[in-house]
């Protein structure tokens, strides 16, 4: 990628011997919307910080609009909007004043702040209420009043950790249909992190899943869907007419067939993942074996999926899979290295 | 503070309906003028420096109604040397109803500082606004310094109002005019009041950095002003009685020395400093502040030292005050410069 506007590199961070973020590398181009997607705790407000010089890296380096974050903060400040996760304004004073006050802040001229305040409240929507006291706003109005705050400075790069907190469904296609729009319209660079994958799909170009402090896989949503059914390939529940034991005698043998990768069984329900299309061959191997089947259901990997495999295989331990594929394999040595 | 109040109320009037007087462009003064300014104006329109205001209006027209109605006495009493110190005078006479104004700022300036510091920074940080503010291209140490200068500034233009106030009712009362001894010693004890409480603003500000929580500093605060006010002399007087041989049995030489290295312990305590300093600047006749032997009080005249030589006794309290601030200040700036902005 040529002349990436935020470029990560090597970057880790440590709290005492637990990491945070690992050994993170990542760059993100002119003009993307890039979703930084990761569990509750996963070190994205922590690389999001280091981006911007409010904590230092224990080793490597961000460089963000070509100044290294950490030595030359108050320069990429001037080139970056930050809207963090906890949004909170001055309560005593109106919508304006906050937003006139960051605009002298950032070396606004005194004859175009207010001006060009007013003009970001109505660009987001929020004219009407500039001389309430910003006490008295809503989660989303203030939310909305962040990003006028971060776009009033006229930044390269916006980044927003987790934007659509607290929102109703509605407000957040809103927000993220105007942090799109503003992005298209003005060329922005824009990363933006959230636990949500299936609210914030719909506007970026590429994501990153992040969990356990690595990034765990990086590309448009297309091509992460598309890796995770190669390499995870199907599954099928079959759901028999009595409960199956545990351990059960007949998984060794169904794993003996071609292309079956894992077994694992529940109750009435024995789940088998293989790396191709064998559902006849299963039932019948079933048929055979003398169980009465009930159901088969064939399941397809959907993109709520891709954020289940990667998330929750981070938070529980299981280390079941033991012939799992490549990508998830990768996911689970990350695991143990981080522990 | 006028201009204050206009700029404050301007920024809800277009900036070209009001003079060019108050239109100074932010961006020349930088980031940190523009701290000050805001922080200046929420101190001003804060309840918590409205009810300071009062408290402290109250007290200095308590003790001057007690001063003006007694001063007659006062200088006509020929014995007292500092009576022609009429100014002096209205700050330090009292019928004992009530303490002087010195004396009330002993326990009221502790006060002042702590409220307008405690919640410096992590008032900001609980809201919410500290990270966003430190998202914007401003250094970390301007916006210590903007909140330790700001409220400072504040109490400046206080302590200069009620000095002002306090020569204005003089000469209207009694219309003697003022000496320019008692102007300079009017000022110094306004400096010594700024940079009293000056001490215990930046004490709070540190303690606004270190803990998260806003009650938790304002307690620990008002902590160390009880344990310096109320604990602190109790403390030394116990171990003095414990470590130190009954006076009454010593020679007179070592009688001195203990006394001195009992007020020099007592002078850990700010409020002591304070009290020897503004002791000296208001009463001029005051010499030393430890014991002296009739062998050096032998000779002296009684009359009044001048401004020099009070000035020079006060120096060591002074300079105490200055580096116990200067301490304080350092360390919240150590502690906030490197930690991890997070909201």
């Amino acid at each position: 990628m040529e002349n990436p506007v935020i470029d990560l590199k090597g970057l880790t961070k440590c709290y005492g011997s637990q990491k945070a973020v690992d050994n993170l590398n990542l760059s993100i181009s002119k003009g993307e919307i890039f979703g930084l997607l990761g569990p509750n705790g996963a070190g994205k407000t922590t690389t999001i910080l280091m981006m911007l010089g409010l904590t230092e890296p224990t080793a490597g380096t961000a460089t963000v609009c070509g100044y290294n974050a950490t030595t030359n903060p108050i320069a990429v400040k001037k080139k970056v909007g930050y809207m963090p996760d906890s949004v909170g304004f001055y309560d005593s004073m109106s919508a304006l004043d906050n937003l006139v006050y960051i605009g002298r802040l950032n070396g606004i001229p005194e004859a175009a702040v207010t001006d060009r305040a007013l003009e970001m409240l109505d660009v987001i929507g929020l004219g009407g209420s500039a001389h309430k006291k910003t006490a008295t706003f809503s989660r989303g109005m203030k939310q909305r009043l962040g990003l006028a705050e971060v776009l009033l400075k006229r930044p390269e790069v916006i980044i927003l950790d987790e934007p659509t907190l607290g929102i109703d469904p509605s407000g957040v296609r809103e927000f993220l249909t105007l942090i799109h729009r503003l992005s298209r319209e003005q060329g922005l660079t824009v990363l933006l992190s959230s636990h949500h994958l299936n609210q914030v799909q719909q506007v970026c170009d590429r994501v990153g899943i992040f969990a356990g402090g690595r990034l765990q896989a990086e590309g448009s949503m297309d091509k992460l869907s598309r890796h995770l059914s190669t390499s995870e390939g199907y599954m099928v529940s079959i759901t028999v007419g009595e409960k199956l034991p545990v351990p059960w005698p007949l998984s060794e043998p169904l794993r003996q067939l071609p292309a079956v990768q894992h077994v694992t069984v529940n109750g009435q329900v024995a789940e088998i993942t293989c790396h191709a299309d064998i559902t006849p061959e299963l039932v019948r191997f079933f048929v055979h074996h003398g169980l009465d089947v009930m159901g088969v259901h064939k399941k397809q990997y959907e993109l709520d999926d891709i954020y289940q495999k990667y998330f929750d295989d981070h938070a529980t331990e299981t280390n079941t899979h033991e012939k799992s594929g490549r990508l998830f394999q990768r996911t689970f040595t990350a695991y143990q290295q981080a522990s | 503070m006028k201009s204050l109040a206009v700029f404050s109320k301007g920024r809800l009037l277009p900036i070209s309906r009001l003079p060019e007087l108050f239109t100074r462009p932010a961006s020349a003064s930088g980031p940190f003028g523009v701290m000050v300014r805001k922080e200046v104006a929420d101190h001003i329109r804060s309840w918590r420096f409205i009810v300071l205001l009062s408290l402290i209006g109250l007290t200095f027209l308590g003790s001057m109604y007690v001063s003006l109605s007694n001063i007659r006495a006062v200088v006509a009493n020929p014995d007292d040397t500092d009576r022609f110190y009429l100014y002096l005078k209205f700050l330090t006479i009292t019928d004992g109803t009530l303490p002087p104004f010195h004396v009330f700022m002993n326990f009221l300036g502790p006060l002042l500082g702590i409220s307008l510091g405690f919640d410096a920074i992590n008032a900001e940080q609980n809201n919410g606004t500290l990270t966003r503010l430190m998202a914007q291209p401003v250094y970390r140490d301007n916006l210590l310094l903007a909140k330790f200068a700001s409220a400072l500034l504040v109490v400046s233009y206080l302590f200069a109002a009620l000095a002002l106030l306090l020569v204005g009712a003089g000469m209207l009362t009694t219309g003697v005019g003022i000496e320019p001894e008692e102007i300079l010693r009017i000022i110094s004890f306004v400096g010594l009041n700024i940079v009293y409480v000056g001490f215990w603003l930046s004490l709070s500000i540190l303690l606004s950095v270190r803990f998260r929580q806003t009650s938790t500093s304002a307690l620990t605060a008002i902590g160390i002003w009880l344990f310096f006010t109320v604990f602190y002399s109790i403390g030394v007087n116990l171990a003095v009685k414990a470590f130190l041989p009954d006076p009454a049995y010593v020679l007179p030489h070592d009688a001195i020395r203990y006394n001195n290295l009992v007020l020099n312990l007592l002078r850990l305590a700010p409020g002591q400093l304070y009290t020897d300093a503004t002791t000296t600047l208001l009463m001029p006749s005051v010499r030393s502040l430890g014991p002296l032997t009739i062998e050096q009080m032998a000779g002296a005249i009684p009359t009044p030292l001048p401004f020099r030589e009070s000035l020079l006794i006060v120096w060591p309290q002074v300079s105490g005050l200055l580096a116990a601030t200067v301490v304080c200040f350092a360390l919240a700036y150590a502690s906030f410069m490197r930690r991890e902005i997070r909201g």
